[in-house]
């Protein structure tokens, strides 16, 4: 994996198009039936964590809410393993016990999946925490929902990575819903990034829909914090196509609204801004969509010819080895013995 | 009486609806539950009859709504707090655990809190750790709660209307799965209200008593038709209530019957089995001709995977296997 500096643009355009085909996919073996529970859908979304990922090194961290396919994929997470873990498969990123709303990858320094709405806001501090206390110049991506900065958790992680001055980036991806509740039924500011300004926190908007507003804003935003550890928060303003989840027709919005939005995608503009300029033919893109396509369905067989979690397996992962050495230890040694002489 | 048929999704909505008219006090309070009509569909048609001041959608903050209705039940408002799934609540554990059941305690018996906090609690089906968890037995635990879980339609109604009216905190803890499912219930211009701490019999039988509530009662009821061809009869009894807990409707049931299996949807370890078991070899230890069955979750986190979740839960094959076991059959 090359750093992120590096990366060129037609690269992170193949990876936009990697993201979309691959939840379009997805999308497809929810509705038969090979994956379960909750799924989310990023489309629309792309140049957010693409944008992002290209302003950071491999080494930093990065965490996010439920709506994560897109996030792993991003940090280099195979789409056979995403899509086996949507499958449920041995072979998931999360071995099939995670799901959807749960992707983990240690290798690519992906730290979850998170479910529970604003509870990995203050996991990214301690994320960023550790950077610092081990004087790593890493920083930490925490990508959360509209729907998450009126909980309680998202507050106290701000304050806590205010006061620490810890090296992470809050960005909240502005879809402008959370379900079924717009913004401004659930927000009493007029504007999202005014949160940071309460905690004395850097912040920003982008043009969520712009890989190279995100991108550049982002860049700027990672030397800064590399050069001083502090807390910065990006408002990212962008939409997702699709509904909340597969199982919800997205009845609250307007087909106006969703239009405005698809005008503008981010793939779309990228290709656009790309061509222009002479770096990208359309025999080029047409070719690195077929790959995106190809590695999307290559998942699909994947992921349905990996085998399921092994049964006898079950209890594996409910707690770690304790790491202490087995029998009992000098002292409750010692605290046994004090109790068999005692009721002597 | 005209019995009808109507699903557990509408017998809540009944309840809610008769409730919200009846007493202006009582308001609605949740995530999606006024516009988006309920993430489940429960409070259609709320918003409509009773406005958008009593039918009120939330931002994401569980522990701030929670903690509103438990504030507003101190000066004599009566709020039904909705969470989306009882697995959010943990966000609101404070308000739940410490604030609603401790206030009456903690002021000489000044403020009492009636609040009903109701939503889908258990797993569902492939919810994965975070989403599927039954919280019964935390809630349980805490004095001062009440606890209820219906497995019917018509305990749905019945407990939701005496859980508002309630002056106490009372969960009511309905089910994902079964929102859907069909019971018999009274003719809608009746008025119906089943006390918590009342046990029902489901299914009356007299060689094997099969104790469960919520989802595992449809699990009970399956298996005591099969034990049929077997010449055992299995008696069904839900327990509807966990908290106040009919311990004479155990009792009388294991007095029958001589063996008893628990069959639950929360964890082994502090789970309601456990505390039923103990107090029935407490009281009538006698009366027992087998050690106490008991089939529930494994002591595991949810796995996402749909063989593994189904090998985590109670199923037909466990209870089937309990029931042979104290049956020595
Ligand atoms: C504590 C908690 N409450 C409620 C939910 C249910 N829920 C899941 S996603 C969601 C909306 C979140 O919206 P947002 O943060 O804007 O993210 P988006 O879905 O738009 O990506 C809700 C209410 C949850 N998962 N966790
Ligand atoms: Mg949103």
């Amino acid at each position: 994996m090359q750093p992120a500096e590096q990366r060129d643009e037609v690269e992170m355009l193949w990876l936009m198009l990697l993201i979309r085909r691959f939840e379009e996919r997805a999308s497809q073996q929810y509705q038969a039936q090979k994956i379960g529970g909750f799924c989310h859908l990023y489309i629309g979304q792309e140049a957010v964590v693409t944008g992002a990922i290209a302003a950071i090194r491999f080494d930093d961290y990065i965490i996010t809410a439920y709506r994560d396919h897109a996030h792993a994929l991003a940090r280099g997470t195979s789409a056979n393993a995403c899509m086996a873990e949507l499958f449920g498969k041995d072979t998931g990123c999360s071995r099939g016990l995670g799901g959807s709303m749960h992707f983990f990858d240690k290798e690519h320094h992906m730290y979850g999946g998170h479910a529970i709405v604003g509870a990995h806001v203050p996991l990214a501090c301690g994320l960023a925490f550790a950077c610092k206390y081990r004087n790593e110049d890493r920083v930490t991506l925490c990508f959360f929902g509209d729907g998450a900065i009126n909980q309680g958790s998202f507050h106290e992680a701000l304050n806590l990575a205010a006061l620490f001055k810890l090296p992470v980036i809050f960005i909240c991806e502005n879809n402008l819903f959370a379900m079924g509740t717009s913004v401004e039924r659930s927000t009493s500011l007029k504007q999202i990034v005014d949160r940071a300004e309460g905690y004395d926190i850097p912040g920003c908007v982008v043009d969520g829909m712009n890989f190279r507003h995100v991108r550049d804003t982002l860049s700027e935003v990672v030397e800064s914090i590399r050069k001083d550890p502090h807390p910065a928060f990006v408002e990212a303003r962008t939409y997702r196509y699709r509904g909340h989840s597969m199982s919800d027709p997205a009845s609250y919005r307007t087909k106006d609204q969703l239009e405005k939005y698809r005008l503008d995608d981010p793939i779309t503009r990228l290709r656009a801004q790309l061509t222009r300029e002479g770096k990208l033919t359309n025999e080029k893109f047409d070719e690195l969509d077929k790959e995106a396509k190809q590695i999307a369905l290559e998942s699909v067989k994947f992921a349905e010819q990996s085998d399921e979690p092994p049964l006898e397996k079950l209890y594996d992962y409910t707690y770690a080895n304790s790491g202490v050495e087995a029998g009992v230890s000098p002292a409750t040694k010692d605290s046994a013995a004090d109790t068999a002489a005692a009721t002597k | 009486m005209n019995m009808r048929e109507i699903t557990y999704r509408q017998a809540l909505n009944e309840a809610l609806t008769e409730e919200l008219a009846r007493d202006p006090n009582v308001f609605l309070m949740g995530e999606e539950v006024a516009e988006y009509k309920g993430a489940y569909k429960v409070s259609q048609g709320l918003l409509e009859r009773f406005g958008p001041k009593r039918i009120i959608d939330t931002p994401i903050s569980e522990n701030g709504f929670a903690g509103l209705g438990v504030g507003a039940a101190m000066v004599g408002l009566r709020p039904i707090i909705e969470f989306m799934t009882f697995s959010f609540s943990f966000v609101a554990f404070d308000q739940v655990v410490n604030n609603a059941p401790n206030m009456l305690t903690m002021s000489g018996g000044q403020f009492n809190i009636p609040i009903t906090f109701r939503g889908p609690n258990g797993p569902a089906h492939q919810l994965g750790a975070t989403h599927s968890h039954a919280t019964e037995c935390l809630y349980a635990n805490v004095p001062g709660l009440k606890v209820c879980t219906p497995a019917t339609p018509r305990d749905a109604k019945g407990l939701l209307k005496t859980a508002v009216r309630d002056n106490n905190p009372v969960l009511v803890l309905e089910s994902e799965l079964l929102y859907s499912s069909k019971g018999m219930i009274e003719p809608a211009e009746m008025e119906l209200l089943i006390p918590l701490g009342q046990a029902e019999i489901k299914r009356e039988g007299s060689d094997v008593t099969i104790v469960c509530y919520a989802q595992t009662v449809a699990l009970a009821l399956a298996v005591a038709e099969k034990f049929e061809d077997e010449d055992i009869s299995a008696e069904v009894l839900d327990l509807r209530s966990i908290k106040p807990l009919d311990e004479r409707a155990i009792y009388d049931s294991v007095a029958k019957t001589h063996r008893v299996v628990i069959v639950e949807q929360d964890r082994p370890f502090c789970g309601v089995g456990a505390e039923v078991c103990y107090r029935i070899q407490k009281n009538i230890f006698d009366e027992l001709d087998a050690p106490i069955g008991r089939v529930s979750q494994e002591d595991v986190p949810m796995p996402y995977n749909e063989r593994l979740e189904k090998a985590v839960l109670p199923n037909e094959e466990k209870l089937i296997a309990a029931v042979k076991k104290v049956c020595y059959a």
